[in-house]
């Protein structure tokens, strides 16, 4: 088999746009943003001596009287509407703990998911004792978030007919902060593949499913085995997320297929390699700028 | 003292620092893309690599959790080629479990743990090459990997030990210092406040050299903060050029 070897090599930075060389909006943990007292204190600031402080190295952004600063890379902080996909860690007393990249555990509750056999229907105890059916320990859902509990805590549900189990796909885990919030985060892209882009960093790729596998209730996960073609499509579409990542490059739909139309001329192996990442990436930036200006 | 000058007549010291010189700093910060945060650092010949994962939920006993504020789980280890002599460290051993304490407790007086009630903190640190001041380098290599994880902090911490001759303090003092025969004191700071997170000694000095030695201490670890401050800014600064819409 060949290999694919390389020695280390001096990164040299790659950018359309500006450098960002002496911002000012820039602060460090421990930095005095202002010692107006005439400001709101928000995320990543404290207040020390009457003296808004960052906590946080990030940016500083200002809205009205309310001062943030927001780390580069942080932990999914959910918002209620949000898209997540996530993985079940543990089967409880009518929930289900969900591991979505937040600060605590997510909790799905019984109540809130579609049931097979009906909207509206009663949850008995036997339901409760035959949950590990529905979903166990590892399984993969997509879900919507319901609430958020005071401790930061996310409730989901799944009561679409679009959110559920996840079947066969790939997983790709990535920062929150490098998906664009849209109005749709599921999306049939026209390669052949579909996407759900979950608002917590975790990307699930998976093969478009059929018109008659949508009637389930969620649950239903399809064995068939998916053909090469489908697989290579996928496979595809995750070396260029990863290489989108890899340039900080905002993830949705039109950036993703721009990202997979500029990568067809290379094998699918190739694009992670650093030279043709970046060259698939300036190519997606370039065509994202025509399309924008 | 064990037959080595450590500081000459002209005030230069065994690797050709002055008396409040620091090593040479050399980090990076993102070293590792799937954990939470992570930094590489190195001061002079030792060297340390740090990695946050956090806040997420308790693993294991959920009787742990503070209903609060985040628990801090801080874990050192060396590695078996760190030191001159070759050495299989258990997990888990005295001096080890000593030092992970410590870090724990410097980092509780930094981090603002209240922010994340019932979640969890692990700060890894390993050294890959030991020289001398092992607790103040694992101390600045976690700061930069928690600043790296975007974890709240009232300000960084920085940590230097300094070494007691001839009626002088030494800054940052390296292996060949620390084994012969000088009293040490290691201390963690947080610059901006000047509070002090921990201050460590356990070998004998007169109760009037106290007070140089925490100064010069406190210098040093200013000289470190702004060492890290720069490496800091210089890290956001490529991170940011991008991820601008």
């Amino acid at each position: 088999m060949a290999v694919d070897m390389r020695l280390p090599t001096i990164k040299t930075s790659m950018s359309l746009s500006v450098p960002a060389a002496g911002r000012k909006d820039l602060v460090v943990p421990g930095d005095v943003i202002t010692s107006d007292t005439g400001f709101m204190r928000g995320h990543g600031t404290y207040v020390d001596e009457d003296k808004l402080t960052a906590s946080v190295a990030g940016e500083v952004q200002r809205v009205d009287k309310l001062i943030c600063v927001r780390p580069l890379k942080t932990r999914f902080n959910g918002e209620v509407g949000d898209v997540v996909v996530g993985r079940i860690t543990e089967v409880q007393q009518k929930r289900w703990k969900v591991e979505t990249n937040s600060r605590l555990d997510s909790v799905l509750l019984l109540s809130s998911v579609n049931l097979p056999g009906g909207e509206l229907r009663r949850r008995s105890a036997e339901d409760e004792l035959t949950m590990r059916e529905y979903l166990h320990e590892g399984d993969l859902i997509s879900a919507e978030v319901q609430s958020v509990f005071s401790d930061g805590a996310l409730s989901l549900h799944t009561r679409s007919l679009k959110y559920g189990k996840l079947g066969q796909g790939v997983l790709v885990q990535l920062s929150p902060s490098l998906i664009k919030r849209q109005k749709t985060h599921f999306h049939n892209l026209p390669c052949g593949a579909s996407i759900i882009l979950g608002n917590n960093g975790f990307v699930w790729l998976y093969p478009t499913p059929g018109q008659q596998e949508q009637e389930a209730g969620g649950f239903y996960t399809s064995l068939e085995p998916v053909s090469l073609s489908d697989r290579e499509v996928i496979s595809r579409l995750r070396n260029c997320l990863l290489a989108l990542a890899a340039h900080k490059v905002l993830l949705y739909d039109t950036s993703v297929l721009y990202c997979y139309e500029s990568s067809l001329q290379h094998q699918v192996k190739d694009i992670l390699k650093p030279e043709v990442m970046e060259e698939i990436v300036m190519l997606t930036q370039q065509k994202l700028l025509e399309q924008e200006g | 003292m064990a037959g080595l000058e450590l500081l000459t007549d002209q005030g230069y010291r065994l690797d050709g620092r002055k008396a409040s010189e620091l090593r040479k700093f050399q980090a990076r910060m993102g070293v590792f893309a799937q954990a939470d945060g992570s930094a590489y650092l190195e001061q002079g010949n030792t060297k340390a690599l740090a990695v946050v994962y956090g806040p997420h939920e308790i693993r294991g006993s959920r009787s742990r959790a503070l209903h609060d504020r985040a628990v801090i789980n801080c874990q050192y280890s060396m590695a078996t080629f760190s030191t001159a002599e070759r050495k299989r460290r258990p997990h888990g051993d005295r001096k080890s479990t000593e030092m992970s304490l410590h870090l724990k407790q410097t980092f509780e007086a930094a981090v603002m743990t209240q922010l994340f009630p019932r979640s969890q903190i692990d700060i890894y640190v390993k050294i890959l090459q030991s020289d001398g001041g092992n607790y103040s380098v694992c101390v600045n290599a976690a700061t930069l990997a928690v600043i790296d994880a975007g974890i709240p902090m009232r300000d960084y911490v920085c940590a230097c030990t300094v070494g007691f001759v001839d009626e002088t303090p030494l800054a940052d003092l390296c292996y060949a210092e620390e084994s012969g025969g000088v009293s040490s004191l290691a201390l963690a700071l947080l610059p901006r406040g000047g509070q002090i997170a921990l201050v460590q000694m356990d070998a004998r000095l007169h109760q009037d050299h106290l007070e140089t030695l925490i100064e010069a201490a406190m210098t040093a670890c200013k000289g470190v903060s702004k060492v890290l401050d720069e490496v800091v800014r210089q890290h956001l600064q490529e991170a940011s050029v991008h991820s601008r819409e």
